[in-house]
């Protein structure tokens, strides 16, 4: 268990470090080039240690301190997959910062802020207390203010104003929450307030408990809690808009509610985050299809397929949570790719307008495919992995007998189909009018986008059985109840 | 001091008369906090603090240009990133050379030090790290909010630096 804390201690080395060496050294190209080196390497290697976490189950204490007096740190199932997912995108964002982020001044500070993000973010999945799921909350939504405002134009900043006031109303929700369980049992570690639940709960706890689920469907921006993810995704640098849509909302939103629900609530009657669930499924796609702003466009479908993810989780039977965890690794690599997507349409055109695009895919090669890629698998056709993870969730309605919802699926997948075939044929297909002279993106950002294009097939293969044993049923296992009580010997 | 009291930066010369008496005693307040963390009510963060208020007392009365000659913006970074770095490298040797991750090292090997310097272990090694990372932050917050306005452009307001 020696990696645990590396998760949190190696971004936040890397974001410090990172300052530190532009303070001391005083030529600019070695400064430069030791930035995109270090932030490379300090999410190359989170990425790769992440990959030791597979199959590993544990609690770590700490500074030897033990619970109830200690800080700790929990490993399951769920935590490592979500640990893959973050280091994943967290490296590839970063591999095509290098080239994207030149048009921006002051690359060190979004080296740091980024790192800090991934700190939070790791330190969210993996922490098994409660007031210290809340520091970390705050250090990844604090560095994400700060990025989603770092073009400083009129219009980022206001987006970053109304992501912080939302955020911080979220977060004020999840203060008050913990602060009534704190107060009616004097502990805080998430495992042993999980032990007293298991005697039954009272309207306090249930009051707690509302708290905080509103403060996490908020941040996972679930649709009447919906209104400040279309403003803040859209104005990041596409790098971080891939992080914010790729995984911030599943890691702080998501991942947070299924952990408090699930684990330490025992909660079994989950049909109210399927009905929200179908809701946030149709509006995102339906707000989606006027849009004519391609960032924004993506904005309103990662609502959708946060949808999606809800929809499956909430029939909880074990192949609806499977279904939902797979849509969520699948959603993570294909919306970030289509941000990245974005991104480097932006890095030659300098627009973001469909209108204004046209033809590109003649002209950027390797862009257009990516995206044709991305754009399949989000609609859900087959061999790509949006195909199989619907297909479960979808499957499992049937299963659960709840047929409308398997209607309502469907539907929102035609829906998202029809509004990417318009993206397709906006800005890739149809005439070149204005961009006859423009290049392919830099090596770094093709590399980045590639390597996503090609995790969209292979992560298919995460149905095969051996697959599907390491990686995906530990997660669902560590959702049912009692197994999250029984790592705390 | 007297041509630094009569210049016409800053504020008036009965203030910085009154801050060039004070101005020890705060920083001195500021380190027993830091230094006392431990025993006593304070540490690190609000050590750092009472330290970064001093500094702007200065810069107050006597004008940004005073701060600057001791206090450059890459020296404050600079020392900013020094605390970060010092407080993340102080736990990882816990990780290293203990078992675990934050384990008090020094505790650990020399066994129990009560009426030393150190009864407390690397706690207060950690305040120092804390206290100059807080100190150049809230120092560097205020800083930028000198030097930079608010204008009003054709196309809303803008935030520009300040001749």
């Amino acid at each position: 268990m020696f990696s645990m804390p590396f998760f949190v201690v190696l971004p936040l080395f890397g974001a410090f470090l990172i300052t530190f060496l532009n303070s001391v050294v005083s030529n600019k190209k070695i400064r430069y080039f030791l930035n995109d080196f270090f932030a490379v390497l300090f999410t190359g290697v989170l990425f790769a240690l992440s990959f030791f976490t597979i199959g590993k189950k544990g609690v770590y204490y700490i500074g030897g301190w033990v619970p109830p007096f200690g800080i700790n740190f929990v490993l399951d199932g769920l935590s490592s997959l979500m640990l893959v997912v973050i280091n994943l995108i967290s490296f590839c964002a970063t591999v095509f910062s290098i080239d994207y982020m030149k048009q921006y001044t002051a690359k060190r500070y979004y080296y740091a802020l980024f790192l800090l993000m991934v700190a939070g973010m790791n330190g969210v999945v993996l922490t098994g207390d409660f007031f210290n799921l809340f520091v970390f909350i705050e250090i990844a939504s604090i560095s994400s203010y700060a990025l989603v405002a770092f073009g400083t134009e009129a219009e980022e900043l206001e987006a970053s104003f109304k992501y912080m006031v939302m955020g911080c109303l979220a977060t004020v929700f999840i203060l008050f929450g913990i602060a009534i369980l704190y107060s009616k049992f004097g502990i805080l570690n998430m495992i042993l307030i999980s032990k007293e639940l298991t005697g039954g709960v009272d309207p306090l706890t249930k009051f707690a408990f509302f708290l905080l689920v509103i403060g996490f469907f908020i941040k996972a921006a679930v649709v009447p809690f919906h209104a400040w993810l279309p403003d803040a995704h859209p104005s990041a640098p596409a790098p971080v808009s891939a992080m914010l849509s790729g995984v911030l909302i599943k890691s702080l939103g998501v991942y947070a509610l299924v952990r408090i629900s699930f684990s330490v609530f025992s909660f079994e009657a989950s049909l109210p985050l399927a009905y929200l669930g179908i809701i946030s499924m149709i509006v995102g796609v339906l707000l989606a299809l006027g849009q004519m702003d391609i960032k924004r466009l993506l904005a309103y479908h990662s609502i959708s397929q946060i949808g999606y993810i809800l929809l499956g989780l909430g029939i909880g039977t074990p192949l609806g949570i499977i279904g939902g965890l797979f849509h969520l690794i699948n959603h993570s690599i294909f919306k970030s790719l289509l941000f990245l997507n974005s991104g480097a349409i932006f890095y030659r055109t300098k627009t973001r307008n469909l209108e204004e695009m046209g033809g590109l895919h003649s002209v950027m090669p390797v862009t257009g495919t990516t995206s044709l890629a991305a754009s399949l698998s989000i609609s859900g056709l087959p061999p790509f992995n949006g195909f199989f993870s619907k297909l479960i969730i979808i499957l499992a309605c049937v299963e659960a007998q709840h047929y409308v919802f398997a209607i309502w699926a469907i539907v929102g997948s035609i829906l998202t189909l029809a509004s990417f075939t318009k993206v397709q044929k906006f800005a890739f297909y149809g005439e070149n009018k204005n961009w006859r002279n423009i290049k392919e993106v830099p090596f770094f950002m093709c590399f980045a986008m590639v390597f996503l294009a090609l995790l969209c097939l292979l992560t298919s293969l995460l149905l095969l059985p051996y697959f599907k044993e390491a990686f995906l049923l530990p997660a669902q296992k560590a959702l049912d109840i009692g197994e999250y009580i029984g790592l705390l010997k | 001091m007297d041509e630094l009291k009569t210049k016409r930066d800053g504020m008036s010369e009965i203030v910085k008369t009154v801050c060039l008496w004070v101005e020890s005693f705060i920083f001195l307040f500021g380190i027993y906090i830091v230094f006392f963390g431990h025993l006593t009510p304070g540490g690190g963060f609000a050590g750092g603090v009472i330290i970064a208020g001093g500094f702007i007392l200065i810069m107050l009365s006597f004008g940004r240009e005073r701060v600057e000659t001791f206090l450059p913006h890459r020296r404050i970074t600079l020392l900013e990133s020094t605390g970060a770095i010092l407080f993340v490298l102080g736990s990882l040797f816990g990780l290293f050379w203990g078992d675990k991750f934050f384990t008090n090292l020094i505790q650990k090997k020399f066994g129990s030090l009560e009426f030393k310097l150190l009864s407390a272990g690397q706690i207060p090694l950690y305040n120092i790290a804390i206290a100059m990372k807080v100190m150049a932050g809230i120092f560097l917050v205020f800083w930028v909010l000198s030097i930079t306005r608010v204008v009003l452009e054709k196309n809303g307001l803008k935030m520009v630096k300040k001749k």
